[in-house]
Formats: structure tokens, sequence, C-alpha cells
């Protein structure tokens, strides 16, 4: 059953307000793989405090700091059930988990960043980890 | 990093962490630790490989959900403690 609203709200400003979209359908999430030109960045938002209270506050430093990818999206996971579901039926081979991170680059996936990789980690740390791969794979 | 939320108080500080249980009889679980104390681990949206079993072998299995995560086959399982030789976080495995 999905979160109270009210709950969740500064969970999802605290991506919108930097600048990431909020995808909420399946429809919004099939119209984002479809554009497979340049970088873009998936996350799979989540109510979890263990880690994403530092995964979106990991995401919001490496996005102020420089290389950034084209695009940056997120779907709220237990919350917006359908767009989620299809989020992840584009890349079936991955366990789902949440929060995570997918980097495509031209319709691939070439990055993922799963649910234990942000566990117990810093915010530092999380952004560490993004700033180090935009710099690899974004323009 | 040892944080505490509203309602887990009560809980290991390994609740909510995905970790890895090797048991002595062989099996290698991998999944969300619920709580765990001297008499049982609790995980939930756990996976599980057992020495012996068709598939990939544990060391491909374990580098496999060190990468992408577990998937999520068992909603909860409950081990006796006694069964337990090794209780690790997954994400101090090397993500390969």
């Amino acid at each position: 059953m999905p979160y109270n609203p009210i709950l969740v709200r500064p969970m999802r400003e605290e991506l919108l307000s930097a600048g990431v979209e909020e995808l909420q359908t399946a429809d919004e999430v099939d119209r984002f793989m479809a554009q497979k030109e340049g970088s873009a960045l998936l996350v799979f938002n989540s109510v979890c405090g263990c880690a994403a209270g530092m995964a979106r506050p990991g995401i919001r430093m490496a996005l102020d700091n420089g290389k950034r990818p084209d695009r940056v999206v997120s779907v709220f996971a237990g919350q917006d059930v359908e767009a989620t579901a299809k989020a992840r039926a584009h890349i079936p081979d991955i366990p789902p988990s949440s929060p995570s991170m997918a980097l495509f680059k031209d319709g691939e996936l070439v990055w993922f960043l799963p649910r234990h990789r942000i566990e117990g980690r810093s915010a530092e740390d999380v952004s560490r980890d993004l700033t180090a791969v935009f710099e690899e794979h974004c323009a | 990093m040892n944080r505490t939320f509203p309602g887990h108080q009560d809980r290991s500080p390994l609740h909510g962490i995905t970790v890895v249980v090797e048991t002595a009889g062989g099996e290698t679980w991998v999944g969300r630790c619920d709580d765990e104390d001297a008499e049982r681990v609790i995980l939930l949206d756990a996976d599980v490989h057992r020495d012996g079993e068709e598939g990939s072998g544990r060391d491909e299995w374990l580098s496999k959900a060190a990468r992408f995560g577990p998937w999520a086959r068992h909603p909860r399982v409950v081990l006796p403690r006694r069964a337990v030789r090794a209780l690790y976080r997954l994400g101090d495995l090397e993500a390969g």
C-alpha cells in the first residue's frame, strides 16, 4: 500500500528542486526510455530511511558538480507503482531495489547502483560515485 | 554510520541493511536484515544459494548479488542463529 502522499511529498520535492523530472505513469517511462540519444540517469526514489535519506542529497550534490547526464528522471518505488514497474521492466536482468540508480548512454545501461551500495554510506560517498560515473559517461 | 529511525529503535543495527548469511549447512542467503539477535536472523526479500545445487557456483552467484543485489525469492526467512557461520554486509563485498 502506498505511503501517505503528505509523508512522501518532501522526498519528491528534494529531487524535483534539483531539476530531476518525475515520471508518474508507465507512458511517461516509455517515452523517456524511447529517447536513446545521450546520457540519462534514472533514479528509483524510495521512502526507505536507511538508504534513501543519503541517496537524495548525494544526487543533489553530484548534479551540482561538473558533468551531469543530459536527462535525469525519477520514479517513486512503492508510490507510483505503475511507473516503477515499467521502469524495472526496461532493466529486467537487474533485481528490483530502491533506492537505486541506473545510468543509460545512447539507450544502453552502462552503470547501476543498487540499494546495498548506498546503505550505511554518506551522501558525500554517493555523490562521489555519481560524479565519477558522470565524468566517465556524460558529455 | 549509525542512524536510528523512528519506530526502529528496538531493532538490530543491521535493520534495513542487505546482508550475507552463511550457514553451517552450506547455504548462503542474501537479503535485507529485518532483525537479528542471539536466537535468530530474520531476512526479508532474500535469495539463497545451496552448495551442490545446479546452476552457478557460489562465488559467481555471490559476485552477481554483490554487483546488482539479490532477487527477492523469499519474502521472509528466519534463520536459527546457531546455524549461522558468518553474517556480513553485502556492500562490504567487491562489486566486481
